[in-house]
């Protein structure tokens, strides 16, 4: 306990500088901006703005990587209730109860109660994450190469369990994603691989590259062969504060949605669409009248916000302390930690614990910053939402270009990127996801060196990967879920929630 | 033989010929033994599992039920082309008109993607957005770009031909654009 709080006070001398706090405003302003904005979600959004933190010390660049991804978090949840947009998956069930309370002219109490709750299962979850990172670290410590090798396979497996459509199709797109990781010079015998005598490819692709062409320009493309849709937005806010019948109904829901989203962002791939979606069914299923849900039932809304704020905090866990991004967010957190030479993983803690612990407290800063930002800024948000489609693509077509070409000040990235634009824009048509094609990319390199090393110390004998206890366990573990999946029944269930988010 | 689902039919496909062809490639590194991996090994594994995968959704194609939302949606050529054609001619203008001419073309050549296409409005975001890379960008990053034109006589051939190319095709559909609309 006394550990815990010398980590945090350590945690607050770093956030609290003012630099890093600075770049904590930033990142969460400019999320929010950008989760605002139509059309474009959290991970086009920090693809493209990460090779602008590059130039950033490391601290200060995580701090502001983490307060866009929750600050787009946040703003999809406005646009959620104001419009009926969600900006993300994970919006979605906002959509059901918070757009309800808007029209029927509750938008205010909407934002608050999503705001208050939202800061709430934040400020929990950071605690946990504080908590639980070091003694998960101190079991990683114990892995050697097999069981790294182990813990990859089940945390890519769980991150396409628990997060997509069709499973095998999805494992395929792990496999592709491994596969482009190989390209470039091999580590061990300096030969390069698939780089078709490109120097360029030598160095192997850019995650941010393939993120930006598969997530930002297919995504563009998309969006442009269907005619723009005019919304009307709600004028009238209301009162921000929610009344006593609404708090008495929200705050129960959102300790039941911190709960079940700081365990549920564990898991890989569990993050914050999942979460959204079980607080809606549980608060549904136990509410006396769920008849209201739906139709601007505060529970409805409290509920999945804090959830999925909640999951989007602990899902930073299996990053930190294991090296193992659990969503397609974390896999371009790892390529961050990576280009400022830290190797993500149990070693962080300790060699950069100023980094660990400043940007754990800047998560909760940051919070703070969001609510204090979004409610009196509501207005303008409002506003932004105005701005036409047309005047938008270009821009972001612009900072997607810019964001590559500063990568390596070379032209050759934007064709790259340009190349996957048009293999995204097809797997959109083919329905292949792109978010498991980057966690493989990113782990690729790391699950082949590790794969070649336990080898090396078994001497070949591949069964080191079951006769060691930890690494047997990890694989079981990933062969459950499989078979779990496969089960009929909740296959079915599965599929239904699926169908929803379409 | 019937095809029940579009998407995964043609999918799969796609997995075999990736899988088959990261495997083959991959026989021309050396493969090593499994305790002393040689760079070849650990990509041709991958492709067999790939390839093998790729099969089974392709066979899954094939049964179950047949279903609406199964089919491969519309391609839109004209889109895909002048997005994917503004950013890679974007970035063989870079090196050789400077970054505010590129990105003016860029702007105006993307906004014709749009449905609601308009000159004004994109001729002033373009000029929004040459004020705001500069600010942000050049000012505020520091970020090292090319920014004025280099002397036609110093650009690579290849320049010479799809600089001036692109720019006539651009504006050919520009003009296109802005009659078709009136």
């Amino acid at each position: 306990m006394m550990e815990l709080f010398e980590h945090l006070s350590l945690g607050f001398s770093v956030a609290f500088t003012l630099e890093n706090l600075s770049y904590a405003f930033l990142g969460c302003l400019l999320g929010t901006l950008i989760g605002v904005l139509p059309g474009i979600g959290p991970v086009p959004t920090i693809a493209m703005l990460l090779p602008l933190t590059y130039v950033l010390p490391p601290t200060a660049g995580l701090i502001m990587l983490a307060g866009i991804y929750y600050g787009s978090q946040y703003g999809g949840s406005t646009t959620a209730i104001l419009v009926a947009l969600p900006g993300e998956t994970s919006a979605v069930v906002t959509v059901l109860d918070g757009h309800q309370m808007a029209k029927n002219g509750r938008a205010g109490a909407a934002l608050s109660i999503a705001a208050l709750g939202s800061f709430f299962a934040g400020c929990f979850a950071t605690i946990l994450l504080a908590a639980f990172a070091p003694p998960l670290a101190e079991v990683a410590f114990k892995f050697g190469p097999a069981e790294y090798f182990s813990l990859m396979c089940l945390g890519l497996i769980g991150a396409v369990v628990l997060a997509s459509g069709s499973l095998p199709k999805a494992v395929c797109m792990i496999i592709l994603g491994l596969l482009l990781g190989m390209v470039g010079t091999d580590v061990n015998s300096g030969v390069a691989r698939f780089d078709f005598g490109i120097p360029e490819l030598q160095d192997g692709i850019d995650f941010a590259v393939v993120a930006m062409g598969v997530f930002g320009l297919a995504e563009i493309m998309n969006n442009l062969a269907q005619k723009e849709n005019r919304v009307d937005i709600t004028d009238k806010l209301g009162s921000l504060y929610p009344n006593k019948q609404e708090f008495k109904e929200a705050a129960p829901a959102v300790l039941r949605g911190t709960m079940l989203g700081s365990a549920l962002g564990i898991l890989p791939g569990g993050g914050a669409v999942l979460s959204s979606f079980a607080s809606y069914t549980l608060e549904k299923k136990i509410s006396k009248n769920p008849e209201r849900f739906g139709k601007g039932h505060p529970a409805g809304l409290a509920g999945p916000e804090s959830a999925n704020n909640a999951a989007a905090q602990t899902s930073f866990i299996p990053l930190l302390t294991l090296g193992i991004p659990g969503n397609a967010v974390m896999a371009l957190m790892v390529g961050a930690m990576t280009i400022h030479n830290i190797q993500p993983g149990p070693q962080v803690m300790s060699s950069h614990p100023e980094l660990f612990w400043g940007l754990i407290v800047s998560m909760w800063i940051g919070n703070l910053m969001l609510v204090v930002l979004n409610l009196p800024l509501v207005g303008l948000w409002v506003k932004l939402l105005k701005v036409p489609y047309r005047v938008l693509f270009p821009a972001i077509l612009l900072f997607c270009t810019i964001g590559v070409y500063s990568l390596n000040y070379n032209a050759f990235d934007i064709y790259v990127m340009g190349i996957f634009g048009i293999i995204g824009y097809i797997w959109t048509k083919l329905k292949c996801e792109g978010a498991p094609l980057l966690l493989g990319l990113v782990l690729g390199p790391m699950m082949e060196e590790n794969f070649r090393r336990a080898l090396l110390l078994s001497r070949g004998d591949f069964l080191t990967f079951v006769e060691r206890p930890l690494s047997l366990t990890l694989l079981l573990m990933a062969l459950g879920l499989v078979i779990l999946v496969a089960l009929p029944s909740i296959r079915k269930k599965r599929e239904a929630t699926f169908v929803e988010e379409d | 033989m019937h095809i029940k689902n579009q998407q995964d039919f043609w999918s799969g496909l796609m997995f075999i010929a990736l899988g088959v062809g990261f495997a083959l490639f991959s026989t021309s590194y050396d493969m090593g033994t499994p305790a002393r991996m040689g760079p070849g090994y650990f990509p041709f594994w991958l492709g067999v599992v790939l390839a093998l995968l790729g099969g089974i959704v392709t066979i899954n194609s094939l049964r179950g039920e047949e279903g609406e939302d199964h089919h491969i949606g519309k391609f839109d050529f004209d889109i895909l082309a002048l997005i994917i054609g503004s950013i890679v001619v974007f970035g063989v203008m870079l090196d050789n008109l400077g970054l505010y001419i590129s990105l003016v073309i860029l702007v105006i050549f993307s906004s014709l993607a749009s449905h609601e296409f308009s000159l004004k409005i994109a001729i002033g975001n373009a000029i929004f957005l040459v004020i705001f890379t500069w600010l942000a960008f050049v000012r505020g990053l520091g970020l090292i770009f090319p920014l004025w034109p280099v002397p036609i006589a110093e650009w690579p051939t290849y320049a010479m031909i799809i600089i001036p190319v692109s720019i006539i095709i651009g504006v050919i559909i520009l003009i296109s654009k802005l009659k078709g609309s009136k």
